[in-house]
């Protein structure tokens, strides 16, 4: 390991370290624009230059390796010198308005540049004026600002996966801007807004709305998919104004996915339940959490004892936290219910299950993996950074092999694909399982593709191995069949078999008991054959169950049903109490992510309006019934009474193989499907209703019914027509759309949306018929 | 959008050239062979070219906007690019340049009415010891020009 | 020394002969028997690199590296591609020998290009052809195809087993491309920005791999060198200085034009076979290497020898050995406004100082030239220069500060009178 002086201190390094790493070791720093430690060294902003000793020149820290001996001054008269010349280059052609910039106050060039003094510039020329670009809804650009340092543009290329963003022109007429007046599209594009330096690239939601200095920054997590993304909440007056990532290499490194930052929006939504409300002679009324609560519970108490506890379906969302998920089924429980269910999109519950469905792995270690098998997942848009970290590892040389019903673009290179109809899908992944020598009954009259072949080839070499299902693996109606499908291919080549968990809080509602025990119906079965009542907590059944027309008939022919939410949803239509809970950050809670770990935090901002958290208005529905065990004070308390101890308890239940099932699917149905995803912004109450996310494109996808040419073309139909889709009994009408990625007889109409929730679950049987 | 099948194949044949796995390395080749075939650089020209070599559209359009004879607007029938740097000063670029300017009655980076010509301001062109010279539409170079030359060459130019 | 050159001539000889470009015309004349030789004899690739070591043989691109040190710094058994890449973007206002060297003497140049390849164990070569000159990349082009159909070039060379081939790329009007990094991402598809070294293209170049780039003059010497020997090259030259080399006179003289001549013959002879300063006018002053070399008055030059080392003590640059001449009726701060503006013109816009710099540079003696100098503008000039030069990425913020530091020491007062009376001294 070199041995390097740095401003007098003596410091070891790795070797293939730059001066820049050395200064970070040594806690000295050096200041820098273009260098990012996750990106690529671009050395263009030439801020960093320091005074190495027989270097004729300054170098830049950032780009310099290190060598044994090294002599470096980063605070010498030399290196200020060089610095303080290249502060006054940037200044030259840079607005001198910080007062009225948006990055003011958090803003590098303004902190560097007042570090340097400086006097009157000596810059007599007219100022460069560059003109703005539309980035779209979530980016807002004042790009006369840009100092050019290159971050954005290498973000995409490097990370994001998708150079959106380029830097045409020469000279000083280079331009940072998207081809034509294209909006950036990709799931992870506000990481622009941390990297730039400056005020160049700055939040459009948030954009005016307070100064930098006026924030509380309150640590969050991110209530979407199952990473559990670390958030700094920015909070003014009690509202959340705006979300930037908390770094934690563990998990989300310091990146943030577009949904986990701009969904706060939804705290603000006009939809929020402020007040208790109760159906009274067909019409709600407002009323007091006592009437609220007094009602709540009479009524289910009137069900239980005419129809017995059975008659009652418990539901709720994987985004509540551990702490209600575990009262809810404790409350469930007490009431002599087995009816709990927190896996609310899952189809197939087939097989038997050994435990909770997890990674199989840490986070991190999917960065390091060699070959990946991919089964039933756009994980771009699923999770988009644990697509960044699997882009981090085919970079490195891993091998992605693809098994999916879409040939949707992952942005990384692909090694082989098998595209197929969703219930092509099981016979798909047996070709593979027979390939690599799986141990699995029913495989005889499997007929293996090359493309099979060549899977099985990747899969077999290679060190670090993972077989990863995802949201459409784990909905399928034979879910479970690709489940142990997988488990066979993993242990036959000594893969990892993991789950990307949808849900934030995916785990955490297995691992507290929020599952069906004996007698009990789960989440499917809780619709298929209805219940009397219901109690619903945060879910939105008619978008995110399995079968949306199945929950929507089920809960509208309800005698009751109870729905705690933050925001006033379609119970609004069918049911008889709403009871406002607070939203994910406005009461304290945990959540476990899809690697076990468990991450707790407290209320950012206090709940909207009357509304409480959900786990006190669990635990009162508990006193109102003289339940014992429900006098909990705080989440604290909840959650130790939940996993006593922590993280292991977790472990303990983390398991994720299957037995005692059989392929009844390998064979594909006839006819046209449907492939019922859910487009990214869709996936909870929350996105649903952040207007920044609902403008994007993928905001905007799932509007429309897809199709492949060939398909339009021998149904007689025309693209960019609306075109009639019926599926069971139900017809409804979209625009039809072409997308070539989709393989024939397969109709992606997205679930999650309002407008398709007559049709039925998300896969099985549909037509299409012309106007 | 496509281009002719003369101007794929000449692109082929540039993509070739390169690794397999470097067709980006064909851009400014492609670029090139669509100008000449159009005569400028749309939009959906660079989207085309970019969608060919399976490149990013905006890395395509960073090229065509780096490189100074790659043309993002119409330009004229003929353009004219006159060596202005000081080698070619020194021997007379300027009184040249302004003989044109004044004969088109354009300055630099116009073109005339009628479409036919365009005059641009080049830099150099590594062939000073010709000078004064031009550049007729990128590929075909003219040079000792005098008024007289000028003369010659407008007149040969429809 | 009489103001003639009569001796050898490495890389322009073939104009004394019809037909200077053809193959048979280099063939007849004993072309690419040192690379037939080189085959048959599989001659160690350490021999032929001391042959260029000893040869004195220095880049002829501008920065004069000695050419067989370079070679010796590319990794040897390295089981992957390598790359042998031929600068030809030749853009320095003042240059125009290279393209010469392919006009009329392309095979030479392939030969030595393939004895690169053959010395440096690479897989393939480009040359990077300078935009403008179209018609020469056709030329070019053509030449590969007679290479490639006489076994020159190929799978097979000279029935050898050993394959090789060279590619035209053709720049298309970026003067930094000129720059070696800037080449090989111009080369990739990219924009023609440069990146900082290390790590050097030796070890880390095209497509990121090994890659050695040299000036379409310095292979086009390889050839004379292999058939002649190392020694004899040194002898055409003087010590350090091996070789003749192709001097391009511009500017006001009576022949433009490039004149082969050995290194270290004196800058008079040169201005002599030029046919001296145009219509009996007086000698004012003399960019000796290109635009990026810093100026030298009159006085200066004419006791210089064209040797790296003499305009270096100079105070000057030799680099690619372009010179130009200026009269005493030009005015330096309208030469150096034109000169301001192709620098800030050209930036690849990449590197603060540079992006910044060469606009703020520009500007200030466009201003002065145009009659709106201030006192401070002298000084402020030589400040922002000192602050752009050594600071950026490639030499490129050198070569925009060399000219304006050199004409304001050099004629300081032709700028303060523009300053002091709005309008120009010469002439006036
Ligand atoms: C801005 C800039 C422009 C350059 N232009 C050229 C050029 O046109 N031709 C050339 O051979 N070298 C040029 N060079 C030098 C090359 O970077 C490189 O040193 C040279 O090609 C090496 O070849 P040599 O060792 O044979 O001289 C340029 C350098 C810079 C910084
Ligand atoms: S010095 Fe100029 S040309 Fe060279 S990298 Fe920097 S900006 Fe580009
Ligand atoms: S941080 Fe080193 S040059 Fe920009």
């Amino acid at each position: 390991m070199p041995l390097i002086t740095i401003d007098d201190q003596q410091i070891e390094v790795a070797a293939g370290s730059s001066v820049m790493d050395a200064a970070r070791v040594a806690g000295i720093y050096i200041p820098h624009f273009c260098y990012h430690k996750k990106l690529s060294i671009a050395a263009s902003c030439r801020m960093c230059l320091v005074e190495v000793e027989k270097a004729p020149k300054p170098l830049p820290a950032c780009a310099t390796p290190v060598t044994d001996g090294m002599i470096v001054r980063s605070h010498s008269t030399k290196a200020v010198e060089a610095q303080k010349g290249v502060m006054e280059f940037l200044l030259i052609n840079h607005p001198l308005d910080c007062p009225i910039c948006d990055q003011g106050g958090e803003c590098q060039l303004q902190d560097i540049a007042v570090g340097y003094g400086g006097g009157a510039s000596r810059y007599a020329e007219a100022k460069r004026v560059v003109r703005d670009k539309d980035l779209g809804p979530l980016i807002a650009t004042d790009m006369t600002r840009c100092i050019h340092c290159s971050r954005c543009v290498r973000f995409g290329q490097e990370i994001a996966g998708i150079m959106e963003l380029g830097m045409p022109g020469r000279g000083e007429h280079t331009e940072v801007m998207p081809f034509l007046e294209h909006h950036v599209s990709s799931e992870l594009s506000g990481n622009v807004i941390d990297l730039c330096p400056v005020g160049a690239l700055t939040s459009r939601p948030f954009r005016f709305s307070a100064r930098s200095w006026e924030l509380a920054r309150r640590k969050g997590v991110s209530p979407h998919d199952g990473l559990g993304s670390n958030l700094a909440l920015q909070v003014k007056d009690n509202r959340v104004l705006r979300v930037t990532p908390v770094e934690n290499e563990a998990i989300n490194e310091c990146w943030l996915a577009d949904r986990d930052r701009f969904s706060y929006q939804a705290l603000d939504s006009d939809e929020r339940l402020t007040r208790p409300m109760v159906k009274d002679g067909g019409r709600w009324v407002e009323v007091d959490w006592l009437k609220a609560m007094a009602f709540a519970a009479g009524a289910l108490k009137v069900i239980r004892d005419t129809h017995g506890a059975e008659a009652i379906g418990f539901i709720a969302s994987p985004r509540q936290t551990v702490e209600e998920l575990y009262l809810f089924q404790k409350l469930a429980r007490a009431l002599g219910c087995e009816s709990i269910d927190s896996r609310i999109g899952q189809a197939d519950f087939s097989g038997r299950r050994a435990g909770v469905e997890w990674l199989g792995m840490a986070l991190a270690d999917l960065n390091d993996l060699d070959r990946v098998l991919l089964v039933g997942s756009t994980v771009r848009k699923e999770q988009p950074l644990i697509a960044q970290r699997l882009r981090q590892a085919v970079k490195k040389g891993a091998q992605m092999n693809v098994v999916h019903c879409a040939d949707d673009d992952l942005l990384c290179r692909v090694a082989n694909k098998l595209i197929a109809r969703p219930s092509e899908l099981v016979g798909a992944l047996a070709q593979v399982a027979k390939a690599v020598g799986a141990k699995i009954d029913g495989l005889d009259t499997v007929v293996v593709s090359e493309a099979a072949q060549a899977m099985a080839a990747s899969l077999k070499s290679g060190e670090k191995k993972a077989v990863l299902l995802g949201a459409v693996a784990q909905q399928l109606p034979a879910a479970s069949e690709l489940h142990a499908l997988a488990d066979a291919i993993a242990k036959a080549t000594g893969a990892t078999l993991g789950f990307l968990v949808a849900a934030a809080n995916g785990v955490g509602g297995g691992v507290v008991g929020c599952r069906p025990g004996q007698g009990g119906a789960n989440a499917a079965a809780m619709f298929a054959a209805p219940k009397k009542a219901y109690v619903v907590l945060g879910a939105e059944p008619e978008l995110d169950a399995a079968d949306s027309a199945a929950a929507h008939r089920a809960l509208a022919g309800a005698g009751l049903v109870i729905a705690l939410s933050p925001f006033k949803t379609a119970s609004a239509d069918y049911g008889q109490v709403m009871l406002p809970v607070a939203a994910y950050a406005e009461s304290a809670g945990s959540y476990v992510n899809m690697e076990g770990r468990l991450q707790s935090w407290r209320a950012a901002v206090p709940p909207r309006g009357d509304a409480r958290p959900a786990w006190k208005v669990l635990r009162v529905l508990g006193n109102q019934f003289g339940l014992t065990g429900f006098d909990q004070d705080s989440a604290e308390q909840v959650l130790a009474e939940a996993l006593p101890d922590g993280e292991a308890t977790v472990r303990a239940k983390l398991n994720n193989e299957i037995a005692d099932l059989t392929l009844a699917h390998l064979s594909a149905a006839a006819g046209i499907e449907r492939l019922g995803d859910t487009p990214i912004y869709q996936t909870d109450a929350y996105s649903r209703r952040a207007p920044a996310l609902q403008a994007t494109a993928d905001g905007q996808t799932g509007h429309a019914a897809l199709a492949c040419g060939a398909l339009i073309a021998r149904l007689g139909l025309s693209e960019g027509k609306p075109v009639k889709v019926r599926q069971n009994d139900a017809e409804a009408v979209f625009n039809l759309l072409r997308d070539d990625r989709l393989p024939d007889n397969v109709v992606r109409l997205a679930s999650g949306l309002a407008a398709a929730v007559h049709l039925g679950p998300r896969f099985g049987p549909i037509s299409l018929e012309k106007m | 959008m496509s281009l002719s099948a003369q101007s794929l194949a000449q692109i082929d044949k540039e993509v070739a050239k390169y690794p397999a796995d470097q067709k980006q390395s064909a851009v400014m080749a492609a670029l090139r062979i669509a100008q000449v075939e159009k005569g400028w650089l749309a939009p959906e020209t660079i989207e085309f070219v970019a969608g060919y070599l399976g490149m990013p559209t905006i890395a395509a359009y960073e090229v065509a906007t780096f490189y100074n004879m790659y043309e993002l607007t119409p330009c004229g029938r003929h353009k004219i690019t006159v060596c202005t740097n000081l080698p070619c000063q020194l021997q007379g670029a300027d009184t040249v340049a302004e003989y044109l300017k004044k004969k088109l009655g354009i300055a630099f980076g116009e073109t005339t009415p009628d479409g036919r010509f365009t005059l641009k301001e080049g830099e150099c062109m590594g062939t000073c010891g010709s000078g004064p010279l031009c550049l007729h539409n990128n590929h075909t170079m003219h040079t000792h020009l005098s008024t007289e030359t000028v003369d010659k060459l407008l007149d040969e130019l429809k | 020394m009489s103001a003639t050159y009569t001796g050898p001539k490495v890389c322009l000889w073939t104009l004394d002969h019809a037909n200077p470009a053809s193959l048979e015309t280099y063939v007849a004349n004993g072309g690419y028997s040192a690379l037939k030789k080189i085959l048959a004899e599989r001659t160690p690739a350490a021999e032929i690199i001391e042959q260029v070591k000893i040869s004195a043989l220095r880049g002829r691109g501008g920065a004069g590296f000695p050419t067989g040190l370079k070679w010796s710094f590319m990794p040897r058994g390295y089981d992957g591609d390598k790359y042998i890449i031929c600068n030809s973007d030749e853009g320095e206002p003042g240059t125009f020998k290279d393209r010469d060297i392919i006009e009329f003497n392309p095979h030479q140049l392939i030969e030595g290009m393939v004895i690169a390849g053959y010395t440096l164990g690479a897989k393939a070569g480009y040359n990077y052809i300078h935009g403008e000159i179209f018609e020469l990349y056709q030329a070019w082009e053509k030449a590969l195809d007679d290479a490639r159909a006489a076994g020159y070039l190929g799978q097979n060379i000279c029935a050898s087993g050993w394959a090789f081939d060279v590619h035209a790329h053709q720049g298309y009007g970026a003067y930094v491309c000129g720059e070696e990094t800037a080449l090989l991402e111009s080369i990739e598809g990219k924009k023609g920005q440069p990146h900082f070294k290390p790590p050097f293209p030796a070890s880390f170049g095209l497509y990121g791999k090994p890659t050695t780039i040299n000036n379409t003059e310095t292979l086009a010497s390889i050839p004379w060198i292999m058939r002649h020997g190392g020694q004899a090259f040194l002898d055409l030259g003087k010590p350090n200085n091996g070789g003749t080399k192709i001097f391009s006179i511009s500017g006001h003289v009576n022949r433009p034009g490039n004149y082969e001549i050995p290194m270290g013959t004196p800058f008079a002879d040169l201005l002599e076979m030029a046919g001296g300063v145009r219509n009996g006018h007086q000698l004012k002053a003399v960019i000796p290497g290109g635009s990026s070399a810093p100026v030298l008055p009159a006085e200066i030059i004419m006791d210089c020898t064209l040797d790296f080392d003499s305009i270096a003590k100079a105070g000057s640059m030799f680099g690619s050995g372009a010179v130009i001449v200026m009269d005493e009726t030009t005015c330096m701060v309208r030469a150096l406004e034109r000169l301001s503006y192709f620098y800030y013109e050209e930036s690849c816009g990449q590197c603060t100082p540079c992006r910044e710099g060469t606009g703020w540079m520009y500007r200030v003696v466009h201003r002065i030239e145009h009659g709106q100098g201030r006192p401070e503008d002298l000084d402020l000039l030589l400040s922002v220069g000192s602050n752009i030069a050594g600071r950026t990425i490639c030499a490129l913020g050198e070569a925009a500060v060399g000219p304006v530091q050199s004409f304001i020491k050099h004629f300081r007062q032709e700028f303060e009178y523009h300053i002091a009376n709005k309008r120009c001294l010469v002439g006036a």
